[in-house]
């Protein structure tokens, strides 16, 4: 499997995609970030839908992860879109039968994929925190922030947690745009998919229906990266999340296995 | 006993109520090359897909260098194959393409270049898939089939889209192949190409085989044909009538006469000319193509 690990690394590195990857993470890093700090002062909010958070909450330890946990949603995204494609994309360019002629376990193809995409997305991550982190502490001094409690080991722990629950929020993203992939197999239709009823169809729904809203995949997988919220544990939302990847999972890996690979 | 590279028995795929291929059974010898033909639809890229296990036969069975197609981790190591033309990464270059697909073999990553030098891609190596050529793609598509230094090759089409000089390069690198034992099976609309390399032939037409066994042997169970000119083709007519009492079918193509009869029956039909007061311009004793005998065969015509 390490082979196909490798193989797939290859691919996942080339320039356009890596280099766009990091554009794209990096910019909303920095957006997010930059809200927090620059709008502090302002009525319409700096946070996500137009909550406030002030001088007072950022100094905090957590102070210093606030940017990093705004962006843990769009990574998901990135993932989910960067997962489908890369999936969905061997079968509308043909090339699945290339791999599956050299590696003819399916399922190997499927694992070493699978893993090959998490490294890239940890990569995405660890970069999305570190450009979150920097910016903070650049903009805390304009925004009159004191930043002493961001360099006690409390923060350092709530960094390594928050980094390790964005992380898996955004393999729980990326594992459904793989699936996706698989279902589809066809790039633009398993992003479309993925990302209208991540972004749409699953607010409208717990807009009106609120007492689904807990059962919702892509909420529970935000949830995950904000480490759990009053309404939402994080264990429901870990278990749930787990739930549903171990059953679409299963269902995407049977196909994969037993479907003829005739394009 | 002779060994064998391929063998299928009673293989079928079924889609719906259409047969993809129906009940076929053909052998494959190692170390020949072995062409694969049948007008487009007849099965040929299916059944070159269940041979390397992409897709699961509805019924029958098959062997790919003495092993079952139900296990196809056990062979496809020792085998080379494109299929369906070439299937790359556009964004990635054509050696890392290679690269690619050498790591997830586990071969020597030393031997893209190799292969890359054979197919002429050298000097183009490390541009981009998207900017190739259909000769160069193709050309790349067959470097990749060679990676795994294969003892059976399977090609489908593997000229398609190259020059005469491109075409020749690749039947220079089958016959490399096959002197040195590799057993190559390949599909291709360009009949001439396969006459002058194929040792032996499957044939196909609607799912079914309607030949397996020697090149040759096919071509000789052929008819053959005597080809009658008059000086005056005004003539045709009359030579037509002579030929028939002389016990021979004709048909006229080209203000030839095509008498179907063997080459020994020349010195007769130009009597019964001369007889006639029939002067021929020319006269000559032809053995019918592969291309002839495909058409005759599966039905097709240009």
């Amino acid at each position: 499997m390490i082979r196909v690990v490798i193989a797939e690394v290859r691919k996942l590195r080339r320039p356009s995609l890596l280099l766009g990857t990091i554009a794209t993470v990096g910019g909303l890093s920095a957006l997010f970030t930059s809200i927090v700090f620059l709008m502090i002062n302002s009525k319409d909010g700096n946070s996500k839908r137009g909550e406030h958070v002030g001088v007072e909450e950022l100094s905090q330890a957590s102070g210093l992860i606030y940017g990093f946990r705004l962006v843990g949603i769009f990574l998901g995204i990135v993932a989910l879109c960067i997962f489908a494609s890369q999936t969905a994309q061997e079968y509308s360019l043909g090339t699945l039968r290339n791999l599956l002629v050299r590696q003819p376990s399916r399922m190997k193809i499927l694992a070493g994929k699978f893993i090959a995409m998490n490294l890239f997305a940890l990569v995405m991550v660890i970069f999305a925190g570190t450009m979150s982190i920097a910016l903070s502490f650049a903009l805390a001094g304009r925004a009159k922030v004191d930043t002493s409690s961001w360099t006690t080991g409390a923060a350092r722990k709530l960094l390594f947690e928050s980094t390790l629950n964005i992380f898996i929020a955004t393999l729980c993203f990326g594992a459904v745009g793989m699936i996706l992939g698989l279902l589809f197999r066809s790039p633009i239709s398993a992003i479309a998919v993925g990302v209208l009823w991540t972004l749409i169809l699953e607010n409208i729904l717990a807009a009106l229906i609120t007492s689904i809203a807990k059962w919702l995949p892509g909420l529970n997988f935000s949830n995950l990266g904000e480490g759990g919220n009053m309404i939402l544990s994080y264990k429901h939302s870990l278990a749930t999340s787990l739930a549903y990847l171990i059953i679409s999972g299963g269902i995407a890996a049977i196909l994969f296995k037993r479907r003829d690979v005739a394009n | 006993m002779k060994k064998i590279a391929i063998s299928i028995s009673d293989l079928s795929k079924i889609y719906g109520k259409n047969a993809a291929l129906s009940h076929g059974n053909f052998e494959v010898p190692v170390g020949t090359v072995c062409g694969f033909v049948g007008p487009n639809g007849s099965g040929k890229t299916t059944t070159i897909r269940m041979l390397l296990g992409l897709i699961t036969p509805t019924e029958g069975s098959a062997t790919v260098l003495g092993e079952s197609i139900e296990h196809p981790e056990k062979y496809l190591p020792r085998v080379g194959a494109m299929i369906e033309g070439p299937a790359f990464y556009p964004g990635l270059s054509g050696r890392e393409n290679l690269k690619v697909l050498a790591e997830l073999g586990g071969f020597p990553l030393s031997r893209v270049d190799e292969l890359l030098a054979k197919v002429d891609l050298a000097d183009r190596g490390g541009s981009k898939f998207k900017t190739y050529s259909l000769g160069m793609k193709q050309r790349l598509g067959i470097a990749a089939a060679l990676l795994p230094n294969p003892e059976l090759l399977i090609l489908d089409e593997p000229t398609n889209g190259l020059d005469p000089s491109g075409i020749q390069e690749v039947r220079e690198i089958i016959r490399d192949l096959a002197a040195k034992g590799t057993t190559v099976f390949v599909s291709s609309h360009i009949l001439s190409e396969l006459e002058m390399i194929s040792e032996y032939l499957v044939m196909l037409r609607e799912g079914k085989v309607i030949f397996s066994g020697k090149t040759q042997e096919l071509l000789a169970s052929q008819k053959p044909i005597i080809l009658a000119k008059p000086e005056y083709e005004v003539d045709l007519t009359k030579l037509a009538s002579q030929v028939e009492a002389a016990g021979f079918s004709s048909v006229v193509i080209d203000s030839t006469l095509h008498i179907t009869a063997p080459k020994e029956a020349s010195a007769a039909i130009n009597r019964a000319a001369f007889e006639a007061g029939i002067t021929l311009s020319s006269i000559s004793a032809i053995q019918q193509t592969l291309e002839e005998t495909f058409f005759e065969m599966t039905g097709e015509n240009t």
